[in-house]
């Protein structure tokens, strides 16, 4: 067997590429389409219309989806979450972009935990953009309701502090950097943008109606509503535990949580 | 020029400092292509600690780029200045891309992976030292580590262009605890596939 702490340079190295050569062929396959499966209202658990500058805290069981919808517009919505088992695991966002080789969020990707876990499957998205490299606003960029004070209230009311919140995720926000490396904001999402993402841990969620921190206009402009549901059972070859060899090895750490 | 003190932290291994507000630090990348991540926390209150979105935000709003270098100003979790970036003979430092774990190891690199040192591991054993835990850890800085993000959204690990006794310098706004991991990661080409020392030294300004 080979012993991983004494290998040749060379041979880190070609490890090393294989892997990414097999990311960027992924990136560069086609996107999986956005699929909305249509919801019965049997399934439905929770659903609301978040104002603007407001937010949820929302606990969702393993296998619940959360539909959220940009019914306006508006130029993004602060996201955070944590185990709920065990909230110092909780969303990490470089880890969420390294770890899958891309700062693209979109359907069969998913979000990852600091322990190597995926929290939530990115199961369907049409396709506006979520950005978690600058992420949600904060009172820097406005003196009115924004994302990094709503996620902080949100926490407070799981029982946290801002010692638990950490970057976070800002969807429905186009970024994209530039040939100067400068992220820059590729313009408003479209009214009716949505994405679902499934709980794939029990889950404690804010989520807020502010914009992203790059978004030229710093004041949510319409409502932001989300449906939770009660989502089919996860079958084998379920788009997002396949996508990617490493959303695979994330299900296998997060399989091996609730198998104890 | 008071030296206040001059370390050397050996590959793999962490380290810790108070730095008082107006002290400028340099770490030195003594052998080249060695990722030194860092975490920064305000000493008198730790729940004030840096923020790597508040820092990049506040850069773009600047037409600034998603690195950083001379002239970026570390910023924390309240929006207020820690440390300011003085000096920089590299030209760009990571602080999208996070910490090495065994954890997110396991994922990227295979299971087999997970029992090789990481950098959280250092981290949580010097947190532990202020009575911080993991809950404690954000986003950190990667010092040195060239992590490009790509107009079309890829974000990797490429080979450091930093030179053997290359540094950077950093002067502290407030009084930070400052962590540091001496990266051990061999998995990607952040550390040139071989982990070395760094030098750290504190001085007045």
């Amino acid at each position: 067997m080979l012993d991983l702490d004494k290998l040749t340079p060379e041979q880190y190295r070609a490890r090393y590429e294989a892997l990414q050569a097999q990311a960027r062929a992924r990136a560069a396959a086609a996107t999986p389409v956005a699929n909305f499966a249509d919801i019965a209202t049997k399934d439905i658990i929770q659903q609301d219309t978040i104002p603007p500058g407001w937010y949820v805290c929302l606990r969702l069981h393993k296998g619940t989806a959360l539909r959220v919808t940009n019914d306006s517009g508006t130029p993004g919505a602060a996201m955070f979450m944590w185990n709920a088992d065990e909230t110092s695991e909780r969303y990490n966002a470089g880890d969420t972009a390294k770890l899958q080789w891309t700062t693209n969020f979109t359907t069969g990707r998913v979000l990852f935990s600091d322990m190597g876990r995926v929290l939530a499957s990115v199961n369907a998205d049409t396709g506006a953009g979520h950005d978690t490299i600058i992420g949600p606003n904060s009172p820097a960029q406005t003196a009115g309701r924004n994302g990094r004070d709503n996620l902080r209230s949100a926490a407070a009311k799981f029982g946290l502090s801002r010692r638990d919140v950490a970057p976070a995720i800002s969807l429905f926000s186009p970024v994209a950097v530039d040939d100067a490396g400068c992220m820059r904001w590729r313009g408003n999402p479209p009214a009716g943008a949505a994405v679902e993402l499934r709980a794939e841990m029990n889950l404690l969620v804010a989520l807020s109606n502010t914009p992203a921190a790059l978004s030229p206009v710093q004041e949510a402009t319409g409502p932001v509503s989300y449906i939770a549901w009660r989502a089919p059972a996860v079958q084998a070859d379920d788009l997002c535990r396949n996508f990617t060899e490493e959303a695979a090895r994330g299900f296998i750490n997060t399989d091996g949580f609730f198998a104890a | 020029m008071t030296i206040i003190s001059d370390t050397i932290v050996p590959a793999r291994a962490p380290y810790s400092a108070l730095l008082k507000a107006g002290r400028i630090m340099r770490i030195i990348d003594l052998k080249s292509q060695q990722a030194v991540d860092a975490l920064f926390y305000n000493a008198q209150d730790t729940t004030e600690r840096y923020s790597a979105q508040d820092t990049l935000a506040a850069q773009a709003a600047n037409g600034g780029r998603y690195d950083l270098t001379t002239g970026s100003v570390l910023l924390s979790n309240e929006g207020r200045a820690m440390l300011k970036i003085i000096a920089d003979t590299c030209g760009f430092h990571d602080t999208c891309a996070g910490a090495c774990s065994c954890e997110s190891n396991t994922v990227r690199f295979g299971h087999e992976t997970r029992f090789m040192h990481s950098c959280r591991e250092n981290f949580i054993a010097e947190l532990g030292k202020y009575g911080m835990t993991k809950r404690d850890l954000v986003s950190n800085v990667n010092f040195f580590m060239n992590v490009p993000i790509r107009p079309n959204g890829e974000l990797t690990v490429d080979d450091g262009v930093s030179e053997p006794g290359g540094y950077v310098e950093l002067q502290a706004e407030m009084d930070v605890l400052v962590f540091i991991s001496n990266c051990p990661q061999v998995n990607n080409p952040c550390n040139g596939f071989t982990p070395t020392p760094i030098q750290i030294t504190i001085r007045d300004a």
